[in-house]
C-alpha cells in the first residue's frame, strides 16, 4: 500500500536524496492562489488574487502588512501565515523599540528562513505549508523576496507563487528590463497584467477578488527620501487599476494612468 | 517610599520635588551607600478636558538636581498611530516624573496600542487605552515606574477624555488635572478656573444662601490661554519647570500640535 | 612564620589575619556593582554646522589617586559615531567589547555595500545603549556610565545625546558629564544655547569651545588630567586624536587666589 517509504517525517532523506515532506509542503504553496511581487528602484507591490470559498463565504486575505515599511502576500495555508506574519510583527516591534529604525527587509526574511528550516530538521515538526513573497523597504530601497517552506529565502526583481503562477511568471520575465525604471501606477499595472495570465480562462479580476499592495520611498522636497508606508487596496480603492489594466482599456493608458491616481487620496 | 510619591512640598520642611534633604540619621549609625534606581526629573504637565476637545500640555525642561539637563526633552507623546511618526494617532501620553521609567512606558503603551491595531484593524478607544495603562503600572506594584501619567483623547461620543493615574496605576476619568512638579501650584489654579471652584453669583446672598456659578464648558481658546497662564505662573514660583510649553489638542480633525517659549531661567 | 609553600607569597597570617576567601564562593547572594571604583570624570561635546566634537582627559583615577594617566575614554563606532564614557572604567571596558560584538555583527548584515546606508547611526545607537543601561538598572546592576552619543540621524543632521546609569537619556545641542556639566555646560552654552546657533557654529569655532572648556576643567576638576582625546564627527567619518596636550594654559590666576572666606593674607 505504501506508495513512499521517506516520506513520513521530514528528517529523513529518500535514497535520491530528497525530503518528500518539504516536498509536499512546496505543493501546498502550489495549492493558494496566485500573488504577484514586483520591485522597482522607487517602490515594490504586491498583487493577489482572492478566493472564496463559496458564494456565500467572504474573500480570504492575501495581503498583510508587517510593519509600517514591510508586508507580505501568501499562497498556502493561511493560519501558517498567521504564524509567520504574528513572528515577523513581534520582531519589527522589538527592532524598532531597541533600535528606533525600521528592520532591514533582509534581516527580517532570514530570520522567518531560519525559523522555517527549523522544521525541515526535527522529527516531529511539520515545514510550514505556505510560501511568501515579502515586499519591504529599507536604507537599501525597495526589496522583493521569497520564502518558501523549505527555510529558502531569495531576493527577487519580481516573482509570482501559487496556483498556476507559472503564467504570470512567464509575463514577468518577459516584461523583466521594464521593472527598475516603473512608477507606482505602472508597477502596480504590470502586477495586475501578470496576474490575468494566471487566471482561468473565464474568470476576470474584479473588485472583490483583487487586492493590491505597494511600499516605496518617495523623494522629499529637499532631496532626501521618506519610506512611503505599506498600504493595502481592496474592493473600490482597486476598481481604478483593474479598469486601467481591462482588455479594451489597452489603448488608452494615459486615462487611467490619471485615474490610478486618484486611489491614492 | 511614600516620600517619594508625596506631593506634599512640606514633608521635611521647604524643600523641592527631588529629595536634596539630609535622611534622618540611620540606626546605628550604619550608612549604606546603594544604587538608587529613581530620580526625579522635574518638569510638570496638564490636562483639560472641553466638550469636543481635549488639550494636553507640559514644559520641555528635564532636570537632575539644579541642572538643566536639556531644555527640549518633550513629556507628552502620540500613541498608537500606524506608523513610527504617529501621524494617524488619536490619543496623547504624557509622562512625569523619572524620565527613563516615563520613556519606557510610553514605549509600552505604544507597542500594545500597534499589536491591538494589528490584531482588530481599528485604533484602540481612549477608553480601552487607559484601562491598559492602569494595569501596565499596577503590573509594576512592587517596583513601580515612577511616573505620574495623564492619558487624553476623545470617547467614543466624541467627547474630551482626560484620565490621570499615579504611580501604581490607581485612574479616574477627570475634567482636568495637573500632574509634576508644579502640580501642586497648578491644580487649585485649575479648580477655580475649569470647575469654578470657590466662585459664586455675586450678589446671590450670603452663607447658605450663596449661589455658586454655574458651570459650563471652556472653549478651545479659553482652555489654550488657561494653560498658558498655569505654566506662566509656575515657571516663576518653580525652578524645575521652564524652556518651552509643549501642547497638544485632540480633536476629531487629529492632533494639533503647538510649541511656545517659557522663561529659560 | 608558616614556611610551607603553599603560604609564600601570601599575606601573613600572623600580621594581617586569615585570609577571607568569602568573595570567591559563587553560592550565596550575588553582587552587583555598588559604587564604580576606577572612574574616568567629565567628557563634553557640542554641535556644529556639520557635525560634533567630542573631547575627554585620558586619566582614570582611582578614588583621589590618578592611577592610569594613559586611558582612551572616546571610542568609535563603526567610523560613524563616537561615544565618550565618563563614570567606571571597567564598565566602560564592557561596553566596548559588547559594542565590538555589535559592529561586528552589523557589519555581516549587508558584507555586499560598503556604505554606510542601512548601518546603525548615531541616533540608533543612542537608542540601543539606553535600553541596555535601562535593563541594567532594572536588574539593580548598573553599569555606572555616563555617556555620550554623537554622529548623525536618521535624516543625516547631527545628532548629541546622552544616556546614564539610570537610563535617562536626552539630547541638547552641548552637553557634558560630571563636573563638566556645572563648568564646561555654561561655557558650551553661549556659543551654542539653540539647535539654531549651534547650526550656525564652524568646525573650528566648536574645537576651540571644546579645548577653552577642557582648560577650565582642567583648573578646577581635581580628578582630571592636561591629556586629551579630541574627536570631531563629520559625515565623512569620525577623526579621532587621543593624545593631545592642553595648550595656553596660565596658572596666574592662582597667585590671585588668597585663601578662602575671610582671609586676606
Amino acid at each position: 500500500m505504501f506508495r513512499n517509504n521517506y516520506d513520513n517525517d521530514s528528517v529523513t532523506f529518500s535514497p535520491q536524496g530528497r525530503i518528500f515532506q518539504v516536498e509536499y509542503a512546496a505543493e501546498a504553496v502550489k495549492q493558494g492562489s496566485v500573488v504577484v511581487g514586483i520591485a522597482s528602484k522607487t517602490h515594490a507591490v504586491l498583487v493577489a488574487i482572492k478566493r472564496n470559498a463559496e458564494e456565500l463565504s467572504s474573500y480570504q486575505k492575501k495581503l498583510f502588512p508587517i510593519d509600517e515599511h514591510v508586508g507580505i502576500a501568501i499562497a498556502g495555508l493561511t493560519s501558517d501565515a498567521r504564524v509567520l506574519s504574528n513572528f515577523m510583527k513581534q520582531q519589527c516591534l522589538g527592532h524598532r523599540l531597541t533600535y528606533g529604525r525600521n528592520m532591514p527587509v533582509r534581516t527580517l526574511v532570514d530570520m522567518i528562513g531560519s525559523k522555517a528550516q527549523i522544521n525541515t530538521q526535527h522529527y516531529g515538526k511539520r515545514p510550514y505549508g505556505v510560501g511568501l513573497l515579502v515586499a519591504g523597504v529599507d536604507d537599501h530601497g525597495p526589496h522583493l523576496f521569497e520564502f518558501q517552506p523549505s527555510g529558502m529565502t531569495e531576493e527577487m526583481v519580481a516573482f509570482a507563487i501559487g496556483a498556476r503562477s507559472q503564467m504570470a511568471r512567464t509575463y514577468l520575465e518577459k516584461n523583466l528590463d521594464a521593472f527598475a525604471d516603473c512608477g507606482r501606477e505602472e508597477l502596480i499595472r504590470h502586477g495586475l497584467k501578470a496576474l490575468k495570465e494566471s487566471l482561468v480562462q473565464d474568470r476576470e479580476l474584479t473588485i472583490d477578488n483583487t487586492s493590491v499592495a505597494i511600499v516605496g520611498v518617495e523623494k522629499q522636497e529637499d532631496g532626501t527620501t521618506k519610506p512611503q508606508p505599506f498600504k493595502v487596496y481592496d474592493g473600490q480603492d482597486v476598481s481604478a487599476w483593474i479598469e486601467s489594466v481591462a482588455d479594451n482599456a489597452e489603448a488608452a493608458p494615459a486615462t487611467a494612468e490619471g485615474e490610478g491616481m486618484d486611489v491614492d487620496s | 517610599m511614600a516620600a517619594m510619591f508625596s506631593q506634599n512640598p512640606l514633608m521635611n520642611g521647604p524643600n523641592y520635588s527631588f529629595n536634596d534633604a539630609p535622611r534622618t540619621a540611620a540606626p546605628e549609625g550604619a550608612r549604606q551607600h546603594r544604587f538608587d534606581p529613581y530620580t526625579d526629573n522635574g518638569g510638570s504637565t496638564l490636562a483639560i478636558a472641553g466638550a469636543d476637545f481635549a488639550i494636553m500640555a507640559g514644559d520641555t525642561r528635564l532636570t537632575s538636581g539644579y541642572s538643566i539637563n536639556s531644555r527640549y526633552h518633550p513629556k507628552l507623546f502620540k500613541i498608537g498611530g500606524t506608523t513610527a511618526d504617529q501621524k494617524d494617532a488619536t490619543i496623547v501620553l504624557s509622562v512625569v516624573g523619572f524620565a527613563a521609567d516615563g520613556e519606557a512606558l510610553k514605549e509600552r503603551l505604544d507597542a500594545i496600542c500597534k499589536m491591538y491595531r494589528y490584531r482588530h484593524g481599528k485604533p484602540m478607544s481612549v477608553k480601552a487605552c487607559a484601562q491598559r495603562l492602569s494595569t501596565i503600572l499596577y503590573q509594576k506594584r512592587f517596583f513601580p515606574y515612577y511616573v505620574y501619567a495623564i492619558l487624553g483623547g476623545l470617547d467614543e461620543e466624541g467627547k474630551g477624555a482626560v484620565y490621570s493615574y499615579d504611580p501604581v496605576g490607581s485612574y479616574e476619568r477627570e475634567q482636568c488635572r495637573a500632574g509634576g512638579a508644579a502640580a501642586s501650584l497648578i491644580m487649585p489654579f485649575l479648580d477655580n478656573q475649569v470647575n469654578f471652584k470657590n466662585q459664586y453669583e455675586p450678589g446671590s446672598g450670603v452663607g447658605h444662601a450663596l449661589q455658586e456659578r454655574e458651570r459650563k464648558p471652556l472653549t478651545r481658546s479659553e482652555g489654550e490661554i488657561l494653560v498658558k497662564d498655569a505654566f506662566d505662573g509656575a515657571v516663576e514660583r518653580h525652578i524645575e519647570v521652564g524652556d518651552g510649553l509643549q501642547m497638544m489638542v485632540i480633536t476629531k480633525d487629529g492632533i494639533e500640535e503647538v510649541l511656545l517659549p517659557l522663561k529659560k531661567d | 612564620m608558616d614556611h610551607r609553600p603553599q603560604a609564600w607569597g601570601r599575606p601573613r597570617d600572623d600580621v594581617y589575619g586569615a585570609y577571607d576567601h568569602s568573595y570567591l564562593q559563587n553560592s550565596g547572594p550575588r553582587q552587583a556593582t555598588q559604587a564604580p571604583i576606577v572612574t574616568g570624570t567629565s567628557v563634553i561635546a557640542i554641535k556644529y554646522k556639520n557635525g560634533v566634537v567630542m573631547a575627554a582627559d585620558n586619566l582614570a583615577s582611582y578614588g583621589s589617586l590618578a592611577r592610569f594617566p594613559d586611558v582612551k575614554r572616546l571610542r568609535v563606532f563603526l567610523d560613524s559615531s563616537v561615544i565618550g564614557f565618563s563614570g567606571d572604567v571597567s564598565d566602560m571596558q564592557f561596553l566596548d567589547r559588547h559594542l565590538t560584538e555589535l559592529s561586528i555583527d552589523e557589519a555581516y548584515e549587508d558584507p555586499s555595500s560598503d556604505s554606510k546606508a542601512g548601518q546603525l547611526n548615531a541616533a540608533n545607537l543612542h537608542k540601543y545603549l539606553q535600553k541596555l543601561l535601562y535593563k541594567r538598572r532594572n536588574d539593580f546592576d548598573p553599569l555606572w556610565n555616563q555617556l555620550l552619543i554623537a554622529g548623525f540621524d536618521g535624516d543625516s543632521k547631527p545628532y548629541l545625546a546622552s544616556v546614564d546609569l539610570r537610563g535617562t537619556s536626552f539630547t541638547s545641542p552641548s552637553l557634558a558629564t560630571g563636573f563638566g556639566s556645572a563648568l564646561a555646560q555654561p561655557i558650551m552654552r553661549r556659543y551654542a544655547a539653540t539647535e539654531e546657533d549651534a547650526a550656525k557654529l564652524s568646525r573650528e569655532e566648536a574645537v576651540e569651545v571644546i579645548k577653552e572648556c577642557m582648560k577650565v576643567l582642567y583648573y578646577r576638576d581635581a580628578r582630571s588630567l592636561d591629556r586629551y582625546s579630541i574627536a570631531v564627527v563629520t559625515k565623512e567619518g569620525v577623526e579621532l586624536k587621543e593624545d593631545e596636550q592642553l595648550e595656553k594654559q596660565s596658572w596666574a590666576f592662582a597667585e590671585q587666589i588668597k585663601g578662602y572666606g575671610t582671609q586676606t593674607v
